[in-house]
């Protein structure tokens, strides 16, 4: 009796197990979102504060080699500063332009040459050598472009537009400085800081 | 159980077939289920970490008019000032520079658990007992020179929110001295200290 007892605990029913398991795997990868390739892969330094990123409402900088590339979450608020920034700049896109750019990535080309961007295909997007967003006083692109991204973000969600930057470790820090100058500049005070996870061993 | 598949399945004595047929419909689950959750757990570990860490950065107003007209007073013996130069160096004094409290002289430091994060909790203790009012802590300044790199300010960052540190700021502003001193001390590390008169 004892042997057969034993022998009927060993094997259990794996079925619903089975289903479960992959309900559970077929909804995981659906809702993982497949990773673009970045334009510019920049070495985020690690820290051990572990906040996340908010998922919308947020416009990132990336900064490397001292070039800033930037990037707003939201196809309808990149569409709308978009056009807030053809506006400005009197350089016109086409509504196949703007849908190009509510999918792209971040960019870093001053507006004249952004349709060269947006015509290339995706694929072909990396090849293209983005000189960065110019910042200097005399055409200061960037802070127009946070300035209408803050305005197209309150108008169609009705919230602050949060700014993170994502600077590259070997980054100097004058680059920096300035990024947050001209974030200063428009009175943002509070911005977060991109970084890469420290492990426990310290 | 009714997956329970003992051999002899008793009652039946009809052929063969009919038994050949019943093992095909159990198929052993255990290595699907297996690879099912090594996915799962894969997918769940991929989608949550991908998600970028970030760390809050809050700087004072800036406000052309009014930078130049108030300053705030502050008690020497609370602060240290930390100077980040190139090639992750870092120098901190404690007071004033000309004169540095007790043992606050500019001394060079290692990023890390080792290093400044020693420094800034002994430092921080001595401050809460000097002033014996827990509202009053420490005041520490961070000047990046313009060699400093990013990664640097993070890990200062990073070190104040270790360390707890209560007030802390970012200051642009270098005195020649303080240039002086990460130059030099860059030049001569050992003698660093030597290098500023101590009165």
């Amino acid at each position: 009796m004892a042997i057969k007892m034993k022998k009927k605990s060993t094997s259990t029913d794996m079925t619903a197990m089975c289903d479960v398991a992959f309900l559970l795997l077929t909804f995981f990868i659906l809702t993982a979102t497949a990773k673009v390739p970045e334009v510019m892969p920049v070495d985020t330094p690690a820290s051990t504060v572990q906040t996340k990123l908010p998922e919308k409402d947020l416009a990132t900088l990336t900064v490397g080699n001292g070039k800033v590339f930037f990037d707003v979450k939201g196809k309808d608020v990149r569409k709308r500063t978009l056009e807030l920034m053809s506006n400005k700049y009197g350089v016109k896109f086409s509504d196949d332009d703007q849908n190009k750019f509510a999918s792209m990535e971040s960019f870093g080309v001053p507006i004249q040459s952004l349709k060269q961007v947006l015509d290339a295909k995706p694929s072909e997007r990396k090849n293209i050598i983005q000189p960065g967003i110019p910042k200097d006083s005399l055409d200061n692109q960037l802070a127009e472009w946070i300035q209408n991204a803050r305005l197209a973000n309150i108008e169609l969600q009705d919230k602050e537009l949060e700014i993170a930057i994502k600077g590259d470790a070997k980054e100097e820090y004058p680059v920096i400085k300035r990024v947050m100058d001209i974030l200063q500049d428009q009175k943002i005070n509070n911005f977060s800081l991109v970084t890469g996870l420290r492990g426990k061993e310290k | 159980m009714a997956e329970l598949n003992t051999g002899d399945s008793g009652g039946k004595k009809g052929s063969g077939k009919v038994r050949s047929k019943k093992s095909n419909s159990k198929v052993d689950l255990t290595a699907m289920v297996d690879l099912a959750f090594l996915l799962i757990t894969f997918f769940m570990l991929t989608t949550t970490l991908s998600k970028p860490q970030s760390m809050n950065l809050g700087l004072p107003d800036k406000d052309p008019d009014k930078d130049k007209n108030i300053d705030v007073k502050v008690d020497e013996n609370r602060t240290m000032t930390i100077l980040l130069g190139d090639n992750n160096k870092l120098v901190r004094y404690v007071g004033l520079l000309a004169t540095p409290v007790s043992g606050g002289a500019p001394k060079d430091f290692a990023y890390g658990s080792d290093g400044i994060r020693k420094e800034l909790l002994s430092r921080k203790e001595a401050v809460l007992q000097y002033t014996g009012n827990k509202d009053k802590g420490m005041i520490v300044i961070i000047k990046p020179s313009k060699k400093s790199n990013y990664r640097n300010l993070v890990d200062i960052l990073d070190e104040m929110a270790i360390v707890n540190v209560p007030t802390y700021a970012i200051v642009n502003e270098f005195s020649p001295e303080e240039t002086k001193l990460l130059g030099e001390s860059a030049s001569a590390e050992k003698t660093a200290p030597a290098a500023v008169p101590n009165p």
